[in-house]
């Protein structure tokens, strides 16, 4: 029988201003001390991970020595722009507009993608809006096949289960906008003797949502320790604005809004959080069931869903391989 | 369609297309998940190769472990959908076709 605190949401509070204090002065070490750089780079999406990070190190650093990029596209909500803008403003530092579209068309990022959708739906065209998801895994023990949600000009959508080569297609086509903006993002980085500060909380690092050498690039993370309900936390502690706090989580990388469940985690966040801590913590299923309201073999299909996707991530947080160790490293 | 033939045409797609010069084996019996033989993409190009190569439509509510997860799995699951015995409710059963509405 487990001992210890009642299993509850509350495992996941702390205490945020000590918490805050603890960051601030890792932020400090590692851009100074370690990196040797004179300030942060953070890409600001108006969603509340890169609105804390840029809270935490504008704390840290001083707001002269924050930059903040907002890198919008086409696909991008135009809200995205506007909280990213509310953010710069309430904390006072030095913004920069990047408009990624050009470098994407210039790739062919869309034309590549449209290409991959058409595989499976093959009327796909011009006016036409899209997005992947995942079926809801929580209720049977299937597997989570992406299939592409498509939207015709006149409203009419269609669901279709990807094949191999639309998934891959779609995919990489897509990750062309996480790339560019991390190559965005070094640009100024680079102009200003700065560090990139990566946006990641810990439900996204542990379970691979992020695109290598995309978002998840950076020079450091200094949320990625952090459950999505405590990065709310700190986020209410910090002032972070209350309009950012009130938007639902999106991944907003396609043409039709796609939250993070739909994209990847299939299971609403402050739940799939809680199944996080129980699995990281030796949590029986049986105890953690009733705290997030699910069935015991439910929480156990979640479970091995964690366990799978750290697996099948693994590459994700894998740094290039050496054949032998080289001084310096 | 014969069952050794089957799985013999699986092996053969498993073996080439995921152990990748490995030097592993496994037994029929054996689950490609808990092996990490075959991660998620793998299930669904394995899924591809079974609509492709035998005729047959796995359908959404059939993405099981038990249909798919092992050579035993997958043969028995073929076997049942290529001699019509499959029905709802079943594991090879059928319901959520591709192509529903959103």
């Amino acid at each position: 029988m487990r001992t210890g605190p009642p299993v509850s949401p509350e495992l996941l509070r702390l205490d945020p201003a000590q918490e805050t204090e603890r960051i601030v002065i890792r932020i400090r070490e590692m851009v100074f001390e370690r990196l040797k750089r004179k300030g942060v780079v953070v890409g600001v999406s108006g969603g509340v991970d890169s609105s804390v990070v840029a809270f935490l190190c504008a704390r840290a650093l001083g707001k002269e020595r924050v930059c903040a990029l907002f890198m919008p596209e086409t696909d991008s909500a135009p809200e995205s722009l506007r909280l990213g803008r509310v953010v710069a403003e309430s904390l006072g530092v030095r913004s920069v507009l990047e408009d990624i579209t050009p470098i994407l068309r210039g790739a062919r990022c869309y034309e590549r993608r449209d290409e991959a959708v058409r595989k499976v739906v093959p009327e796909y065209g011009e006016g036409y809006r899209c997005k992947i998801v995942l079926p809801d895994l929580v209720d049977a023990d299937r597997y989570a096949l992406f299939s592409v949600v498509v939207e015709a000009p006149h409203g009419e959508t269609k669901k279709v289960r990807l094949s191999p080569e639309a998934y891959l297609g779609i995919v990489a086509a897509t990750n062309f906008k996480q790339r560019t903006r991390k190559m965005i993002e070094y640009y100024h980085a680079d102009l200003r003797q700065y560090a990139v500060a990566g946006t990641p909380n810990r439900l996204e690092y542990d379970q691979g949502f992020f695109v290598k050498n995309g978002d998840g690039a950076a020079d450091l993370k200094p949320i990625a320790h952090l459950y999505k309900s405590q990065v709310y936390q700190l986020a209410a502690y910090l002032a972070v604005p209350e309009e950012i706090l009130r938007r639902p989580p999106t991944t907003d990388t396609y043409s039709l809004a796609q939250t993070e469940e739909e994209f990847y985690f299939a299971l609403p966040l402050e739940k799939m959080d809680l199944c996080l801590y129980g699995k990281n913590h030796g949590i029986p299923p049986a105890d953690l069931a009733p705290a997030v309201g699910m069935g015991v073999e439910q929480v156990e299909r979640v479970y091995r869903t964690i366990e799978t996707r750290r697996k099948v991530t693994r590459y994700l947080r894998t740094a290039p391989l050496l054949v032998e160790h080289i001084e310096g490293d | 369609m014969e069952r050794g033939a089957i799985a013999n045409t699986l092996r053969s797609f498993i073996t080439e297309n995921y152990l990748l010069g490995r030097d592993f084996t496994f037994a029929d019996g054996d689950s490609f998940l808990e092996h990490s033989i075959i991660d998620s993409i793998g299930i669904l190009q394995l899924v591809t190769f079974l609509q492709d190569t035998y005729g047959i439509t796995v359908q959404d509510s059939e993405l099981l472990p038990e249909n798919l997860d092992s050579i035993d799995a997958v043969t028995a699951y073929l076997c049942r959908k290529l001699d019509g015995a499959a029905s709802e409710g079943s594991p090879a059963g059928s319901q959520g076709a591709p192509g529903e509405r959103a």
